[in-house]
């Protein structure tokens, strides 16, 4: 069940659309509720696409087409690195191994305490600050070196 | 509009040395709180707008001004915005719409982005002038999905628009009514194609469509609509109040007014740079404080990866604009600049390209789909030293293949590094395959 | 027009043609994959690339919209790199399997690889594996060999009407799949079989049994709706292997229903019936021919000298040919028995004798899509008529306004712009309400018989009804029609109900302002035939129902299973107890038949020749694909046979053709039918006004695939989701007023039989009704299709798992 939160909020984002296009919501309907949930479930596209009135494979094609979309648990703390070109000109491989050797994990692997999930990342639109990441999808930390990685990560903990 | 926004407005102090720089779509950065609306107002803002709604300026005069701006789209294409915009249907039984696109992900694109936190109004103002012109009734602002915080920043923008009246119904008292709302990407690059873009809008996959029909006449949900880039929309209200020619003037013979070049990679101060069109390569490269750690240039991808990289001695001839950059046989994109030093390995970089494009890919054409993925997999087994004479070859056969032959431009954009960097650093290439690893980092 | 050149030749093409249009009509052959005429253009294949004048980049054909003067080369040096590159790209990921794979023989990228690719790959890297799907029990999918040209995401959303694949991931991931463990479920889904240009979609049913090549290929025509569907019945070893459609623009177009294209399975069933039997002292002994037939003719004499001739009652499944038809019906005759009928789910017959004509749809199938306005009555039009849902469904996607009626919710996947959910008696009264509305919006210059005139002046026209009359006269949400095209048809729930002379009647008067065109959908492959021929009762005959309801000594069974096939199963089922003698022309031995006394093997569609005649009133005869199985025969030879051994005149016929000059008089077929196809009724009849009101009705729907004994035994489509075991189905608000929930065990009384059903919870079912399946195995204790029943609540230990109930029944 969505949650009335969750609802009042794809209500809202429904306001920029005409009545008869409730598919137009689907996109930020599905990031509602992966940051009420932490990650999409199947259940959780089958409740978007039903209140939305739309298929449900059709729900599952944007959530599968759309990088940010997590189809599976990524732990509490999702910390996205990009790695491509401007980041890459600028160290974002030592972040990147500096990342793992500190928290112990590969891409796409969750840490034992399942606080941390790793993902690499395409270009974020941000590279004058490269190298960077992104937590949870939402928060952007640019201009990134050990020193500030460290301290970032402190402050999730 | 049932639910409204509470603003999320971040204080935002920026201390940026402008010297060098003019700027039109930038323009507030020259305050202190450059992104509020009072910092707009007090530099003239939706004066322009004001003057058009009330004094019911004619369409056609409007669109006459553009194009006497020498305004090209800096999406990427370089479309003339003014011609765009005699693209629309006049008369149409119902809804036209407006769409702004702010999807910048190609690597080494970040302008938009600083338009949108540093100076939202003016985006605001140029597309409420857009909508009057075109009959907009209704318009979306896309924003890359990376971007939230700016996002949601932009979603407050909107609302001390709709507060002070700059959006909604009957503006000024006039007969005008526009709305425009703000859409939040969740990472495709592909969304950047206007049709795809359109898809996604619509709550679909971003595919691209095939064209024609152009979304002028077949657009967000298969009503005519205009899609342009933010810093074409941005520079409209500039244009409106000084006039077209003065923003012509600003350039150089079909390169009207600024640009702005997102510049990253190997320089002092990456960062966003307005410049005058036309510009020398040296001076903007100057401006950006020049190669990093007192290195040497080795090659300069002048506008974005879709964008044949130049090799540094041809670079310095660059004057960075349209005519300049096509001498040199690249182009100036959406002014994406990626300075690359002597110890960056050609390989290694045309490797993660070619990761980039096949990841991206959509997925909908043959040669793009399967192209993007052999390309990459033969690039991973060159730089994993197994790789063959050959496969340059066939690296740029395959490329040639991938080409014209797709829906959209995503086609030639991963076609293009791979033969540019085959092309000009060739034996950088040839000596990665015959010794397994790297002629510059010996890795 | 515009004026074009295609490598070289001139043409002249339609403004808006694309170049692929273009190069079809004059025979230029461009390849393609994801381009299919009746699907929107995806142009993602890139296979159709062609060269054109003055520009830099090879087009898609199937893209392009020509333009005056516009010189195209399909086979220049740069078309074929295009093309010859765009291959080698298709078969990099491509697993090559073809000697394994069911496509094999038949598949457009075998075929376009070897005209339009270039020798050898250039790909030594690891070809990209996709995990299979399950889709159902009709489809089998290998993945890995999908060339992601979304022909059949596209079919299923714009033809099926429901999005029910898509593709997701993205690029090189991106994968064909239903949601999470769906399977697919329309109704046409064998479609995308053919749809899918290699061998990722192939026909579960068909897999592995035979290679194309092997195949021979008949014509034929589907023998399970009205609509004549053309199909190819593909054979091997005197075995049909499968059937496919064959390409008919105006009728089935390049499609075919599920039923259709999968039934043959029960043209294989084990239960097919090879010799002719006679019932010993209660037990079935098998026979010759010779024996049989004159044990039944024996048996039928006797019979009628004993007890008069209409002591013999005829029942003729309306899925038979007209020559078997007629055939029964003047075997009857001969005999002096006027007790025949084809209207064996009918209920209602006081029109009989008041028609001008033979009904039929009203309307050629390919004028649908053009209608404006539609009005549905009583109809489940996918579950009737599969096919031509999809006319419907294109009608309104041309903007057509569709207005139902019927006691069932059911979607049918388009827009429904005004419906009436109700119970099937109140049906008429609604309908009243439209005729009523419509009379004030039009002028009614109908002489409307005094029942139907009391009735309207009593009714109380309802903002709904209202709207639908307004609909229908042409009004519209932006502008009005001032001649609309309005098309008004009554399908198989109208024709079950003993209320159907009133729908009729108000259908016909509705139609009568507002220039509608239509008719009824009628259920069979040959009912109109059967009415056309006057397979019906003499005036002085009993109909169908009535041949039940005063049992009679004897009777005469062609290709049906009377607890199965008839209105009333309870009905059936004793009349055949009962009776002396009952023999059975039955294709099947079945446990419907137990009761019969001799079963005479025929031969089903396949196995033999003649005609049907479909809704739209189109002759078509068909040939015997195969051989008779066994010792089956046609039917109209056992007719004859009979007929000659009870020493019947005018039966001296060689060949099905003599029965079909003789049903036509020697005439063209065109123009008999023409003469009489008419729905109009000799005058509007009396009504009937007062009925009972309250009561709980029931909806004995025909589950498509238990429309009758063929693909009752189709065993691929009996695992679909349309064949689960019948339920009583009611909405909410009825469970709670009968203070039931959803899983309880009730009894279902009709009449004089129960069955023990379980309460399923179904919002599309009208209130004061509740939906409980007919044509089934366990709901053969039940009465009327469309009448009274009660419920009451039972116990858990009444309700049996589904396979005892079966074995007992079989027992
Ligand atoms: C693969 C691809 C990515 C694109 N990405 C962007 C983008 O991020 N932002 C943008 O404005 N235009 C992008 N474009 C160009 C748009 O399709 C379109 O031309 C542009 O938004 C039009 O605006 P303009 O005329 O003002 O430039 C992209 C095009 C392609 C083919
Ligand atoms: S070129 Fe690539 S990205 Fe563009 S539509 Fe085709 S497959 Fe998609
Ligand atoms: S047939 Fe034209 S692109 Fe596929």
């Amino acid at each position: 069940m969505l949650s009335p939160e969750a609802i009042a909020n794809i209500d809202y984002e429904l306001t920029k659309y005409p009545a008869n296009q409730r598919q137009a919501a689907v996109m930020s309907a599905l990031r509602i509720v992966q940051m009420e949930r932490g990650w999409l479930s199947k259940e959780s596209i089958t409740e978007v696409a039903q209140y939305l009135g739309m298929p449900e494979i059709a729900a599952m094609e944007v959530a599968t087409f759309y990088n940010m979309y997590d189809l599976h648990p990524v732990g509490q703390y999702k910390v996205t690195v990009c790695t491509n070109i401007s980041c890459m000109l600028r160290g974002s491989d030592e972040i990147v191994n500096y990342l793992q050797s500190k928290l112990g994990v590969g891409f796409n692997e969750i840490t034992p305490d399942g606080k941390f999930c790793l993902k690499e990342g395409e270009c974020m639109g941000c590279c004058g600050g490269a190298p960077l990441m992104h937590v949870n999808n939402t928060e952007m930390h640019e201009f990134l070196t050990i020193e500030k990685v460290d301290a970032i990560i402190e402050g999730l903990k | 509009m049932a639910a409204t926004k509470k603003s999320t407005m971040q204080k935002t102090v920026v201390k940026t040395d402008i010297a060098g720089q003019t700027l039109v779509t930038l323009r507030t950065l020259t305050e202190e709180n450059p992104a509020s609306l009072e910092t707009y107002l007090k530099l003239g803002g939706y004066a322009s707008l004001k003057r058009i709604v009330t004094e019911k300026v004619k369409a056609t005069d409007i669109i006459t001004e553009v194009k006497n701006s020498g305004l090209r789209g800096r999406g990427g294409a370089g479309f003339p915005t003014g011609l765009k915009w005699s693209f629309m249907p006049r008369y149409f039984d119902g809804t036209k719409y407006l769409v702004c696109n702010t999807d910048e992900g190609e690597p080494g694109t970040f302008k938009d982005r600083d338009i949108i936190r540093y100076n939202p109004h003016q985006l605001i103002e140029g597309m409420v002038i857009a909508a009057y012109t075109l009959g907009a009734r209704v318009g979306y602002n896309y924003i890359h999905g990376e971007i939230w915080q700016d996002y949601e920043f932009f979603e407050g923008a909107l609302q001390e628009a709709r507060d002070a009246g700059y959006l909604g119904e009957n503006l000024f008292g006039s007969n005008f009514s526009f709305d425009l709302y703000a859409v939040h990407g969740y990472g495709a690059y592909i969304c950047g194609e206007e049709t795809a873009l359109i898809e996604s809008i619509e709550g679909k996959k971003g595919q691209p469509r095939f064209k024609p029909p152009f979304p002028a006449s077949y657009g967000v949900f298969g009503k005519p609509t205009n899609v342009n880039n933010t810093e074409s929309y941005t520079s409209i209200p500039w244009i409106m109040q000084h006039g077209g020619k003065a923003f012509a003037d600003l350039g150089v013979p079909n390169s009207g007014g600024t640009k702005i070049f997102a510049v990253s990679g190997h320089v002092e101060k990456p960062g966003n740079y307005e410049v005058k069109m036309g510009m020398p390569f040296r001076e903007l490269l100057a401006l950006t404080g020049g190669v990093w750690k007192g290195r040497q240039l080795k090659a300069v991808i002048p506008g974005g990866p879709s964008t044949a990289v130049v090799p540094a001695a041809a670079m310095m001839d660059v004057t960075m604009d349209y005519d300049g950059l096509s001498k040199a046989r690249s182009s100036i994109g959406a002014g994406s600049m990626i300075v690359m030093d002597e110890t960056t390995c050609m390989v290694k970089t045309l490797h993660r390209l070619s990761y980039f494009f096949y990841e991206e890919s959509c997925g909908q054409c043959t040669p793009c789909r399967e192209g993007t993925g052999w390309v990459y997999r033969v690039l991973d087994r060159i730089v994993n030293g197994q790789g063959k004479m050959e496969d340059l070859d066939l690296l740029t056969d395959i490329s040639n293949n991938i080409s014209g032959r797709t829906i959209c431009a995503l086609g030639e954009a991963a076609a293009t590094p791979v033969l540019s960097f085959i092309k000009h650093f060739r034996p950088e290439f040839e000596y990665y395959i015959q010794h397994g690893k790297s002629m510059v980092d010996g890795k | 027009m515009l004026n074009i050149e295609i490598d070289g030749k001139s043409i002249e093409v339609e403004h808006g043609s694309t170049i692929i249009d273009a190069a079809d009509k004059v025979g230029i052959a461009i390849p393609r994959f994801c381009y299919h005429p009746k699907l929107s253009v995806a142009a993602n294949c890139r296979m159709c690339l062609v060269q054109v004048e003055k520009f830099n980049k090879p087009l898609p054909a199937c893209a392009t919209p020509v333009a005056d003067g516009m010189k195209i080369f399909t086979r220049s040096k740069e078309a074929i790199k295009a093309q010859q590159s765009v291959m080698e790209f298709l078969l990099i990921n491509h697993p090559l399997d073809c000697p394994i794979c069911d496509q094999g023989g038949e598949c457009d990228l075998q075929d376009i690889a070897v005209a339009y690719g270039a020798s050898g790959s250039r790909y030594t890297e690891e070809k990209r594996v996709v995990v299979n799907k399950y889709i159902g029990p009709l489809v089998s999918t290998d993945m890995t060999r999908c060339i992601q040209c979304t022909r059949c995401v596209r079919f299923l959303q714009e033809v099926g009407g429901m999005q029910e694949l898509g593709m997701v991931g993205r690029g090189e991931h991106a994968e064909i799949t239903a949601y999470v463990d769906k399977s697919v479920n329309s109704e046409l889904s064998g479609n995308i079989i053919d749809l899918c240009p290699v061998g990722a979609l192939t026909s579960k049913p068909f897999k592995y049994s035979a290679r194309s090549w092997e195949l021979t290929r008949r014509p034929s025509i589907a023998p399970h709706d009205s609509l004549g569907s053309h199909i190819e019945v593909h054979v091997k070893d005197n075995k049909v292997m499968r059937v496919l459609p064959r390409e008919k623009e105006s009728i089935n177009e390049c499609w075919l229903s599920d039923r259709d294209r999968f039934s043959y399975e029960g043209l294989n069933s084990p239960d097919r019936l090879k010799v002719p039997m006679i019932k010993h002292n209660g037990a079935w002994v098998e026979t010759d021919w010779k024996t049989a037939i004159e044990f039944a003719s024996g048996q039928i004499k006797d019979i009628t000298n004993q007890y008069g001739a209409d002591a013999l009652g005829v029942l003729v499944s309306p899925n038979s040919t007209m020559e078997e038809g007629y055939l029964a019906k003047h075997l009857a005759s001969g005999l002096g028995c006027g007790n025949v009928d084809y209207r064996l789910r009918q209920t209602d017959f006081r029109l009989d004798g008041k028609r001008v004509g033979t009904p039929w749809m009203g309307v050629n199938i390919d004028e649908i899509e053009k209608l404006d306005r539609i009005l549905l009555i009583g109809s489940n039009i996918r579950n009737e008529h599969p096919l031509l849902a999809q006319r419907f469904r294109k009608a309104v996607a041309n903007g057509a306004e569709l207005s139902i009626v019927s006691p069932l919710d059911n979607d049918p996947l388009m827009d429904i712009a005004h419906k009436v959910i109700v119970r099937p008696n109140d049906m008429v009264n609604v309908l009243g309400q439209i005729l009523k509305a419509m009379s004030g919006l039009q002028r009614l210059s109908l002489c409307l018989p005094p029942t139907l005139t009391k009735l309207l002046e009593e009714i109380k026209v309802r903002p709904n009804t209202q709207a639908m009359a307004e609909s229908l006269a042409g009004h519209g949400k932006d502008y009005d029609l001032i001649a609309p095209k309005v098309g008004i048809f009554l399908g198989n729930m109208a024709l079950s109900d003993p209320r159907f002379t009133e729908m009729y009647s108000m259908a016909e008067a509705i139609g009568g302002i507002s220039g509608a065109k239509g008719g009824i959908l009628p259920a069979a492959a040959n009912s109109t035939g059967m009415h056309l021929m006057g397979v019906m009762p003499s005036s002085t005959g009993m109909h169908a129902r009535a041949m039940l309801e005063v049992p009679r000594k004897a009777y005469l069974l062609v290709n049906i299973e009377p607890e199965l096939d008839c209105q009333h199963a309870a009905l059936a089922k004793e009349a055949m107890q009962k009776a002396e003698c009952v023999v059975a022309l039955t294709a099947f031995k079945s446990q419907a038949l137990e009761h019969a006394d001799i079963l005479l093997p025929i031969a089903p569609f396949t196995e033999t020749s003649g005609t049907f005649m479909s809704m739209e009133g189109r002759v078509q005869s068909f040939y015997a694909a195969v051989k008779p199985l066994g010792e089956c025969r046609p039917a109209w030879k056992v007719l004859r046979v009979l007929a000659n051994t009870l020493g019947l005149d005018g039966f001296e016929f060689e060949s099905s053709e003599q029965v079909k000059n003789t049903i036509f008089g020697g005439e063209k077929p065109s123009h008999v039918v023409w003469r009489s196809l008419n729905n109009n009724l000799k005058e509007l009849v009396e009504i009937e006004v007062k009925i009972k009101s309250s009561g709980l009705q029931r909806i004995g729907e025909v589950p498509q695939n238990e429309s009758d004994p063929i693909v009752r035994r189709a065993t691929s489509l009996q695992k679909t989701k349309y064949n689960i075991r019948p339920m009583a189905r009611m909405c909410e608000m009825q469970i709670q007023a009968l203070g039931l929930a959803d899983g309880d065990i009730v009894l279902a009384k009709q009449d004089k039989g129960s069955a023990v059903l379980k309460v399923k919870l179904d919002n599309h079912v009208a209130m004061g009704c509740v939906r409980v399946a007919a044509s089934h195995e366990l709901t053969t204790g039940l009465g009327d299709l469309m009448g009274d029943i009660t419920l009451e609540k039972s116990s858990e230990t009444d309700y049996k798992p589904y396979d005892t109930l079966i074995m007992e029944a079989r027992a």
